[in-house]
């Protein structure tokens, strides 16, 4: 049971947010011209990461933004969450260990 | 291997059973195996059995980073059930389900396989469209189904709570369905293929996958470089973790999944119950705990743990369901690392990489698929193809469009 | 019978207060302040209970919850509960007790038989047997079961209410003993919002079972009236801490109203759940004896030393006259001493070669004897102890040797150290260490989880000491309001004396020798009592290779009974490493799971089930259906109006009638259920083009325009008729189960992929009532109470007009979801009742005809509109529905695009939506019927499609349904044979989904 703290709203329990999966995964824009398999990597295939993980969280029963948050996939710690415009804020280099 | 039996038990006993065999062998690693297979849950010890008992290969090394089965297979809830909507699902659950049947004879080992029902249940028109279309589907594919109504329903479960928030309206019943003993069918299955010339190497991480000319050559492990004629990954949670040391990625994400028993009670449900509409999933051991299934958490997670919510929203349905159970008590909770994918179905494939392939994205249902897909993905190992009960479940299907949405069609998790 | 063991005084009981209760029909007293338990021995019953496996008849090894044997069936009927530690159980007056898992009575139990021919039956048998004949295995496993499990399940529903709470502090303390009340004291002086959990029903822990001690209590007393008196500190006892999740989320059971017996607590909750999220934790839980392994250590009177010290001093109880303290370490002396205080014959046998002479010198004072480097190689007596034997060990512990000393006595007080109790760490995600000195695990300070923070204190850390666990508790209530930005400090220091032994040298003997190798002879070595795990079987496991922790314990079952392995576990590590000739760490540590003490289930969930379970939603209109006979349907959480059934009628005649009345002339349906949505801003319209696969720029406004909406993939997953409001603003509808989740998926993409875009979303689903009036006469009908002109050519089809109706301001959409000439009203949701009571009187006359879901699905199906999730199932595309139309040819993008160009989506064959018109119109298809492609006598057959809807359509005079069929699109006009499970076999002509009114002159009548 997380303490997540949304960009918007401060420190919430986890039960009042969702997870949706990895983020900075942008739409093609010229879809198209785009093969099956490059439309098929964006839709279906993920990095699933044991380690750091960019991944996208809404804050369903609090202030309904989108936001996205840099958590670790073991230890279920939260580094950053930031903003959609953000700038990514980095994964820190202690090799995944906290 | 010697046989078990009930001479060998009272034969063992006069020795104050100071003669048992290992139940499989613990042998260092070979420098080189015609095939490693990553991943010691039953997955990867059916797939090895099966190798060496009907492929004739066997020069194979099962690797486990930890203990045989201390993944899903000992995590998992138990079901095993073959009723599935669509064709390919149905193929290979059905597969399984005839292997199932038999399968504590062929292990010599008793995988406590007790075909005592399945039941789904309806509670409102869309749930009864749903077993509507999907019994007769499974009818259709040969596989047993029936339709019950609420007094039938009734009758199986006499505990049942037939007016609950969305009141029971039927029922489909597969009689074949049940449970088995999760530990005993890894312990069997590499029982087995232990006495047919598989290596089985626990505490043995693989830290890398080594690719010459795209093809793969070998592992590199906790114990060192293990070269390899063709690797098959069965590692479950840890796919996308196994496909990124070859240099690709999976259609995966790696969620908790939690699951909960109660004390144990004398018998009190004698099938398997699950209902959507309420969200239950519930049967008893033979231990007479109940074991209960929780859902999984939407986020990626390796750390085998939940979040607690989850147990209330499964207790609080339990209780409507079943409102004696009320005063039961919750002995254990735990959780495992699922791999699912977008149309909850599994992949059996070929990858980018040659002789490399893929066995993986059982998400929250692959227990019950145990000796099916170990037999398939052995088959298909072997043959360098994936056959013809493999082959629908390809990684193209993500490409192609293909996919085998047995989720979206019948809104049924599994 | 009076309380034979009571002693004449002492004790934290009660004596004023006798209670009277009975265990297995027989009447007993206790007083207060008793446990079930205690009161039990106060009474001279040992035999409590029998083992899963063998049987074996079995009593009290402990007072706390640590208890593995004294399992109870506590109460009858709708109270019954299964499996209660009778350690746990406070006496009240008429408790009924009933012992579990025998037949057909305690004292003669015929599943002893098992006991018999335990020999055959070694841990894991059940795996290498049973299986022939392979069709025997379900009759072998009905009489497994049977055998199996302990107590029984109620049989009637709970009557009790449970409550659920949460709880926010700065530091919670877990547990209430020395330890824990110095934390809370401490970390309270410093300002902190204080919250202390004890699962005892007094605080004081393990305090409360040392000799009885002015200065404890006063200390006890002292610390709770500071932490009463302070407002920021919550003081709860009776609440064991089961849980402990991440970032400092622990849960806790509190036993509200147990303890006054069934039905006895008034309005209160039986229990109350606390979630309780804490800034800082101090774990002060405290530690468990564990017994030593030796033969036949489970008989009836051998008990864990500590329990004999506390129902001396705690109950007043001496378990029995004669008692053998059986030790490894200093700390079972205490009990000597107190037993022998207590009027009791005492002997002690110590493995140590070597006992301190300050000790000896206490035992010569009280005249107890000692055996030194001795140990106990048997226990005589089945339903209780009635001697031991007693043999010289030798120098490596390994065996036994000399003379056997045959000891009488009723008791044995075994102590084979301490195990620190440090569940609620490792639950944290806190690792663990080894400490050779006390032969146990404790927390690794230097292994926490991060999000987890929290500091052990008191015997839970390692520490055996009074003096010492204040200490530690003070510094860790400091540290932890520090930890929190408080300033945490230091009371003046406690001291008093505490009648302790501290535990001195422990040597460890994990498994204590008898005259024969252990696992041959008769008698067992058990490490964890309940499940009947015995020393042989981890031989066993070790020798077939379960050599990992988890391994051994899921094989042998060791530590997976009730009481977790808290008295086993470590015994059982120990016992594996010396026969692999390790180090205990390297066997491992085994995982705890919550929760620390088995969890009532009604008090988890006892909130959200009942009326509680899942809110009903209803429409403004609800009262109205109700009054109006209506039988409803669940759609989501939704109750709809599914039909009204006139007197005399089923369900199939008045969905009949009521789809006659709409084409004839006119109905109303309660439509407010789907879902609604405001959209505003300059790009609204980029969003509608994104999100739906038609073109919307040239929409006028007042205008409407049906939409599909696909998900990525390429698959239909909502519909419904947006409306423009204005330049920049669009009224959005959905289906009713797809409300929230279209919301959600506008606002994904327009936050995450296109936050520049000025868009507003907002749901106004519960905003609007909404009745649809549909047929003939609607227009008639609407013009009737309203200001609005209806006009066929002033208000056409799929435009939207404002104005009055019945008075209330609405918008009025005309729009059809039944081929018929109709509007939607939408007022105001406050009016909603109002409008269908103006609808109703006005609609007198124009013979207005209530139509519930079912009709409304008769309706659009003889039209051939489809309902998302039942004409589709999340893999058909807008093609396979045979809706091109509805496909922009020319918009660069849309959602899902992409997806309606790869090879599978453009394959030929792909299940495509038709009509199906059986041989034998009075055939009404089931739903889910499926379309073979041949038939014969028996399954498998292969299958080329199935029914979604299927109705008897009075308008089109005969049965109709609409069927997926793979290239359906391609085979209309041909005969198809669907195949029922019953066996029947139907034909049916493959046609057109349009079944009524195919030039859809109705709707624009």
């Amino acid at each position: 049971m997380f303490i997540i703290n949304c960009p918007y709203c401060g420190d919430r329990d986890q039960t009042e947010f969702s997870c949706h999966g990895e983020a900075h995964i942008p739409r093609p824009t010229e879809t198209k011209k785009m093969t099956d398999e490059e439309w098929g990597d964006y839709v279906f295939f993920r990095t699933n990461p044991k380690g750091y993980h960019r991944e996208r969280w809404l804050h369903d029963h609090g202030c309904r933004r989108w936001f996205n948050a840099l958590r670790h996939t073991v230890t279920d710690e939260f580094v950053a969450s930031y903003k959609v415009e953000d700038p990514r804020p980095p994964i820190p280099d202690n090799g995944g260990q906290s | 291997m010697k046989a078990y039996s009930l001479f060998s038990l009272a034969r063992n006993a006069m020795s104050y059973h100071r003669n048992w065999q290992r139940a499989w062998r613990s042998p260092e690693p070979k420098k080189a195996y015609d095939v490693v297979i990553i991943g010691g849950g039953g997955h990867g010890l059916a797939t090895a059995y099966y190798l060496a008992t009907q492929c004739g290969i066997t020069n194979v090394a099962v690797l486990e980073k930890g203990w045989l089965g201390g993944g899903n297979t000992g995590r998992n809830t138990t079901i095993v059930r073959s009723n599935y909507l669509l064709d390919a699902s149905a193929g290979m659950y059905e597969h399984a389900m005839k292997l199932w049947e038999g399968l504590s004879q062929e292990l010599n080992y008793n995988v406590m396989f007790s075909q005592r029902g399945l039941l789904h249940l309806a509670h409102s028109v869309h749930d009864m469209q749903e077993i509507g279309r999907r019994g007769n589907a499974i009818y259709l594919n040969g596989i047993d189904s029936e339709f019950l109504t609420p007094a039938q329903v009734k009758e199986m479960l006499p505990i049942i709570n037939l007016d609950c928030r969305y009141p029971v309206m039927g029922g489909l019943l597969q009689r074949r369905g049940g449970t088995a003993r999760h530990d005993a069918v890894a312990w069997g299955y590499a029982r087995g293929a232990d006495a047919a010339g598989v290596d089985i190497i626990q505490n043995c991480e693989v830290t890398g996958v080594r690719v010459e000319n795209n093809k793969v050559i070998g592992v590199d492990t906790s114990r060192g470089f293990i070269g390899a004629g063709k690797v098959g990954s069965v590692a479950a949670g840890h796919s996308s973790v196994i496909a990124e040391m070859a240099g690709f990625k999976l259609p995966l994400e790696c969620y908790p999944l939690q699951a909960l028993v109660s004390e144990p009670i004398k018998p009190i449900i004698d099938c398997v119950v699950m209902s959507n509409g309420i969200h239950v999933y519930v049967s008893q051991s033979d231990k007479g705990e109940l074991v209960v299934g929780s859902g999984s958490d939407a986020y990626n997670s390796y750390s085998q743990r939940g979040s607690f919510d989850l147990i209330e929203h499964t207790v609080g349905p339990l209780c409507e369901l079943f409102p004696l159970f009320s005063r039961l008590r919750m002995l254990r909770q735990w959780a495992g690392i699922v791999d699912v994918t977008i149309d909850r179905s599994p992949i059996l494939s070929k990858t980018p990489v040659k002789n490399l392939f893929f066995n993986c994205g059982w998400g929250t249902g692959g227990f019950k698929a145990t000796p099916g897909s170990g037999h398939a993905f052995a088959h298909s190992i072997a043959a360098g193809e994936m056959n013809s009960i493999a082959a629908p479940f390809s990684l193209d299907r993500f490409n192609s469009g293909a996919l085998i949405d047995e989720g979206a069609a019948a809104a049924v998790a599994h | 019978m009076t309380q034979t063991h009571r002693l004449s005084e002492g004790g934290l009981v009660d004596r004023s207060k006798p209670l009277t209760f009975s265990f297995d029909g027989i009447t007993y007293t206790g007083y207060r302040g008793d446990t079930l338990a205690s009161a039990l021995l106060a009474n001279g019953v040992r035999l409590l209970g029998r083992s899963f496996k063998y049987h074996r008849p079995r009593g009290l090894i402990a007072a706390g919850s640590e208890e593995p044997n004294a399992l109870m069936q506590l109460e009858t009927g709708p109270y019954t509960e299964p499996n209660t530690r009778a350690t746990c159980i406070e006496l009240y007056d008429g408790l009924v007790a009933k012992s579990q898992n025998r037949w057909p009575s305690l004292g003669f139990d015929v599943g002893a038989a098992n006991s018999l021919v335990a020999r055959f039956l070694p841990a894991g048998f059940y795996y290498k047997t049973f299986m022939w004949p392979a069709s025997m295995w379900m009759t072998y496993e009905k009489y497994i079961r049977k055998a199996a499990g302990l107590g029984v399940s109620p049989t009637e529903d709970d009557p009790d209410v449970y409550h659920g709470t949460y709880a926010h502090c700065d530091v919670l303390v877990i547990g209430a003993g020395p330890a824990g009340l110095a934390a809370a004291t401490a970390a309270a002086s410093g300002g902190a919002r204080v919250m202390v959990l004890d699962e005892n029903n007094t605080p004081g822990g393990a305090l409360l079972g040392t000799s009885n001690n002015a200065a404890s209590l006063e200390f006890i007393q002292r610390s709770v009236q500071s932490l009463e008196r302070n407002e920021n500190v919550q003081l709860l006892t009776r609440t064991t801490a089961t849980g402990y999740y991440d970032y400092n989320y622990i849960t806790a059971i509190e036993k509200v109203t147990d303890h006054m017996g069934p039905g006895k607590g008034g309005t209160a909750p039986r229990q109350r759940f606390w979630k309780i999220r804490a800034k800082q934790v101090v774990v002060a839980a405290g530690s468990i004896e564990r017994p030593l392994v030796f033969a036949d250590n489970d008989r009836p009177g051998v008990m864990l030393a500590n329990a004999v010290g506390t129902y001396i001093n705690r109950y007043g109880v001496l378990p029995g006259n004669d008692v053998v303290v059986f030790t490894n370490n200093d700390s079972a002396y205490q009990v000597a001493f107190d037993a022998s205080e207590s009027g009791g014959v005492v002997t002690v046998v110590d493995t140590r070669s070597s006992v301190q002479s300050s000790l000896k010198a206490l035992l010569e004072e009280k005249n107890i004897k000692l055996f030194e480097g001795h140990a106990i190689t048997s226990v005589q007596g089945a339903k209780g102890v009635e001697s031991v034997r007693v043999m010289k060990l030798s120098a490596d512990g390994d065996s036994v040797q000399g003379q056997a000393w045959e000891i009488d006595c009723s008791v044995v007080a075994s102590s084979g150290g301490w195990t620190p109790s440090c569940h609620m760490v490792s639950q944290s995600g806190g690792k663990l260490k080894y400490i050779e000195s006390i032969a146990a695990f404790v927390p690794d300070e230097s292994r926490l989880k991060k999000t987890s923070p929290n500091i052990s204190a008191g015997s839970c850390n390692g520490s055996f000491v009074t003096a010492t666990c204040i200490q530690q508790g003070t510094q860790a209530g400091v540290d932890a309001a520090t930890r929190c930005g408080l300033h945490g400090t230091a009371a003046s220091s406690e001291s008093f004396t505490v009648n302790e032994v501290p535990l001195g040298t422990i040597s460890p003997l994990w498994l204590v020798p008898t005259t024969h190798p252990v696992g041959e002879g008769r008698s067992k070595h058990f490490h964890d009592f309940q499940n009947d795990v015995t020393a042989a079987d981890i031989q066993l496991a070790a020798r077939e290779g379960f050599v990992s922790v988890e391994h051994l314990k899921r094989y042998t079952t060791t530590g997976m009974a009730t009481d977790q392995g808290k008295t086993s576990n470590l015994n059982a590590l120990a016992i594996m490493a010396n026969i692999q000739g390790v180090s205990i760490p390297e066997v491992g540590t085994t995982t705890f799971r919550p929760p620390y003490t088995p969890l009532t289930l009604g008090a988890v969930g006892g909130q959200e089930s009942r009326e509680l379970f899942i809110q009903e939603r209803h429409t403004p209109m609800h009262e109205w259906h109700v009054d109006n006979g209506a039988e409803f349907e669940d759609v989501g959480d939704w109750k709809r109006s599914w039909y009204y059934p006139k007197a005399g009628e089923d369900m199939h005649s008045a969905v009949q009638r009521e789809t006659l009345a709409v084409r004839e002339s006119v109905g109303m349906l309660d439509a407010s259920t789907l879902g609604k949505i405001d959209i505003q801003g300059k790009d609204a319209i980029k969003l509608i083009e994104m999100a739906y696969t038609n073109n919307w720029q040239k929409l006028a406004i007042g205008s409407c325009r049906y939409g599909l909406m696909l998900n990525e993939h390429g698959m239909i997953f909502d519909d419904g008729v947006t409306t423009r409001l204005g330049e920049n603003h669009y009224h959005m509808t959905t289906t009713t189960g797809g409300a929230a989740r279209v919301m959600g998926w506008l606002e994904e993409w327009l936050q995450t992929e296109w936050p520049e875009w000025e868009v507003y979303c907002t749901s106004v689903t519960e905003q609007w009532a909404v009745m649809a009036i549909n047929g003939p006469k609607a227009r008639e009908l609407l013009q009737s109470i309203t200001d609005i002109d209806v006009s066929k050519d002033a208000f056409p089809f799929m435009t939207m007009r404002e104005g009055k109706v019945a008075g209330v301001p609405a918008r009025v959409y005309r729009i059809s979801f039944t081929g018929e000439l109709a509007y939607e009203i939408n007022v105001p949701a406050r009016y909603g009742k109002h409008l269908i009571e103006a609808l109703a009187a006005a609609g007198k006359k124009f013979d207005l005809c209530p139509y519930g879901t079912e009709a409304m699905h008769v309706l659009r199906a003889e039209k051939g509109f489809i309902i998302v999730g039942q004409d589709t199932d999340g893999t058909v595309t807008p093609h396979d529905m045979d809706m091109d139309w509805i496909v922009s040819k020319t918009k660069e993008e849309y959602l899902g695009n992409r997806s309606q160009v790869r090879i599978d989506t453009q394959r030929t064959a792909r299940p495509q939506l038709i009509g199906l018109l059986t041989e034998d119109p009075t055939v009404v298809l089931p739903e889910g019927a499926h379309i073979v492609s041949e038939v014969s006598d028996a399954p498998p057959m292969p299958t080329i499609g199935h029914v979604t809807s299927s109705y008897m359509s009075p308008n089109a005079g005969r049965s109709i349904a609409l069927a997926l069929l793979q290239d359906g699109i391609n085979r209309k006009g041909d005969v198809v044979t669907l195949r029922l499970m019953n066996g029947e076999v139907h034909r049916a002509t493959v046609s057109d989904t349009v079944f009524v009114d195919a030039e859809g002159v109705r709707v624009r009548g």
